[in-house]
């Protein structure tokens, strides 16, 4: 009998078979081999390369920095110093902490990289000054700005917080709402779906002049502009969401007895967050947006507000102190999205990754 | 045609249901998917439904389950009407349809949360979770789960409300062939266990044999109930005893021949 090729070749699975793996992160063999990294020692060379990277910067910085006065440096090779004694503090910690270990074995090569482009910073703007200034400040000067002016910038980023967060939360808060009526109620829709594509896709920072004139506070109109970035991806990916739920699940929902309330808070909305969360995540990259030209417009606080007022003085320092201060802030609020979706999503752990 | 007498006495009865759908590129013709379908269920009967692909035999139990309605005729549960879905009548689709964002114990007592019966009936969660043998996945995520678990889910889920009659809709169709005849061992259990009445829609002549009392015979195009057989074998049954395979023989020889015979009407 001659062999039948296809017959030996295993059935193509249900997709079912694909959730039915374990969300464990890789294959077995994969698995064992980080098991055996996790545990062996940190080699010397892990070990030593941030703190020598510390010092090849310091090195570089001092080179420079002969004829400078003492007070525009100290901060910086203070710096240097804290960075070599808290890796010599790490290193010994290390030995008996084994998460440590191996967050350290995890940051070391980003952590080295980043302190030797410092370094190479300090040598194209401090040291020759290959770049025009004073637009284009060493690194130690915006680290003197960062501690000079840390009232005003803490001050700033206060306001920025609550204001970033007040517009957030009521874009959030109407974007779901409308999301959700467009999404699941057909007439709501046919009127809604229309306003919202014609009017979503304005950036809102083109409502600026319009805002400021409405509204009886700069802030106010500011948080009004920021609702509105938030709004239009919330409303416009709950609503999908919402509507291209699975229409087998509100049958079977039905078929067990449910009602509206629970079609729509137990079945269509739970099947929607992934895709609403994607709605927050891209609602506040717009926010950010939004908070940072109201604030360099109109707002008169905020860091957006700081860095064109420092620009205006010409204080480049205090302009890439208040990004780098804005670059933490940021991002930490995303972090904070993420850990928020990693909880709430669960159940859909080894399904998605983004 | 039922009697009326025998439909009212029936847990379930079905009288010359018809069913179209309009032609997707034609709207002003319509197709006829069920064309009188008659029928009815004894209290704690379970009964097949077969017939090739097409035939009408889903969209009959969607009538059923009230997620649509009919063109014409008569469906009673009891002796209501059905009008819409209800929690008397459970559905078990070929996807178990668990809803992924909840786990197993919230997946089974979803039908009680629905209804609001939550706080009064929240011992019968733990029973009908050892009931499918799932007591130890409590609190799994679906998709954590087998092909056959999951349907046990399905099932555990559909039962908590004590349907007057449970609806199969090819439930066991997505499984391998080993899991599929443990899975026909476990439904029959949990069907004599307690007696629901069952209505099985399956392709599979084997399964509809070796699990009902009955076995109704459709024909496509439009939907007819061609033919319906007793089983009168005793359980359990053996798949390889002689009476089996004579009915299996039999089953395939008149499905073959209907289904021939409505090619030829066709053309």
């Amino acid at each position: 009998m001659r062999p039948e090729k296809h017959n030996s070749r295993p059935e193509i699975s249900p997709p079912k078979s694909t959730t039915q793996l374990p969300s464990a992160p890789t294959h077995p063999n994969g698995d064992a081999i980080q098991r055996i990294e996790r545990g062996s020692e940190l080699g010397w060379r892990a070990q030593s390369a941030v703190p020598l990277a510390a010092l090849v910067a310091l090195a570089i910085h001092l080179l420079f920095s002969k004829s400078a006065p003492v007070v525009e440096t100290h901060s910086y090779t203070l710096f240097f110093y804290e960075i070599v004694g808290v890796s010599i503090v790490l290193s010994i910690a290390q030995r008996f902490w084994m998460r440590l270990r191996s967050w350290m074995r995890h940051m070391c090569p980003i952590l080295t990289a980043a302190i030797l482009l410092l370094g190479l910073w300090d040598i194209v703007t401090f040291g020759f000054q290959l770049l025009p200034m004073p637009y284009f400040p060493g690194p130690a000067a915006v680290l003197r700005n960062l501690i000079n002016d840390r009232a005003l910038l803490l001050d700033s980023t206060w306001h920025s917080l609550a204001l970033l967060l007040s517009g957030y939360t009521v874009g959030v808060l109407v974007g779901l709402i409308s999301g959700i009526c467009i999404g699941w109620s057909t007439p709501v829709r046919y009127w809604g779906m229309p306003l919202l594509k014609v009017v979503g896709p304005i950036p809102a920072t083109a409502w600026i002049p319009l805002a400021m004139v409405v509204s009886p506070s700069t802030v106010v109109s500011a948080a009004g502009l920021i609702a509105l970035a938030v709004w239009f991806p919330v409303t416009m990916l709950t609503a999908s969401g919402i509507s291209n739920t699975r229409a087998s699940y509100l049958d079977v929902a039905r078929t067990l007895g449910a009602g509206r309330a629970y079609l729509i808070f137990r079945v269509a909305i739970p099947a929607a967050v992934p895709n609403i969360f994607i709605g927050l995540f891209m609602g506040l990259g717009a926010s950010f947006l939004t908070l940072v030209v109201a604030e360099s417009v109109g707002v008169k606080s905020g860091l957006g507000w700081y860095v064109s007022w420092a620009q205006g003085w010409a204080e480049y320092g205090k302009v890439y102190a208040a990004l780098i201060i804005m670059a933490a802030f940021f991002s930490t609020i995303m972090t904070l999205l993420f850990k928020i979706r990693d909880r709430m999503l669960v159940w859909q752990k080894g399904v998605i990754k983004w | 045609m039922v009697a009326l007498a025998e439909i009212e006495a029936s847990s379930l009865g079905i009288r010359e249901v018809r069913k179209s759908f309009p032609v997707p590129d034609d709207p002003l013709r319509r197709w006829p998917v069920l064309d009188g379908i008659s029928f009815s269920l004894a209290a704690g009967e379970l009964v097949s439904l077969i017939g090739p692909s097409g035939c009408g035999k889903s969209t009959l139990l969607r009538l059923i389950a009230g997620l649509e309605s009919s063109d014409s005729g008569e469906l009673l549960i009891g002796s209501e009407k059905i009008t819409q879905p209800g929690a008397e009548r459970g559905l078990v689709f070929q996807d178990p349809n668990l809803f992924p964002w909840l786990t197993v114990r919230r997946n089974i007592q979803a039908g009680l949360v629905a209804r609001g019966v939550l706080r009064e009936k929240r011992h019968e969660v733990d029973d009908f979770m050892r009931l499918v043998g799932l007591e130890t996945f409590a609190d799994a995520y679906p998709h954590h789960l087998s092909g056959g678990m999951a349907q046990r889910v399905a099932l555990a889920r559909a039962l908590i409300n004590h349907p007057k009659v449970l609806l199969l809709d090819e439930p066991l169709g997505a499984l391998d062939a080993f899991t599929r005849m443990r899975m026909q061992d476990e439904v029959l259990r949990l069907w004599q266990g307690r007696r629901t009445t069952m209505l099985l829609v399956t392709h599979d002549i084997d399964e509809a044999i070796y699990m009902s009392d009955r076995i109704m015979i459709m024909s496509p195009r439009p939907g007819r109930i061609e033919r319906t057989i007793s089983v009168a074998l005793d359980r359990p049954r053996q798949r390889s005893s002689p009476d089996f395979l004579r009915l299996r023989g039999d089953i395939l020889e008149f499905v073959h021949f209907a289904g021939n015979a409505s090619i030829e009407n066709k053309s």
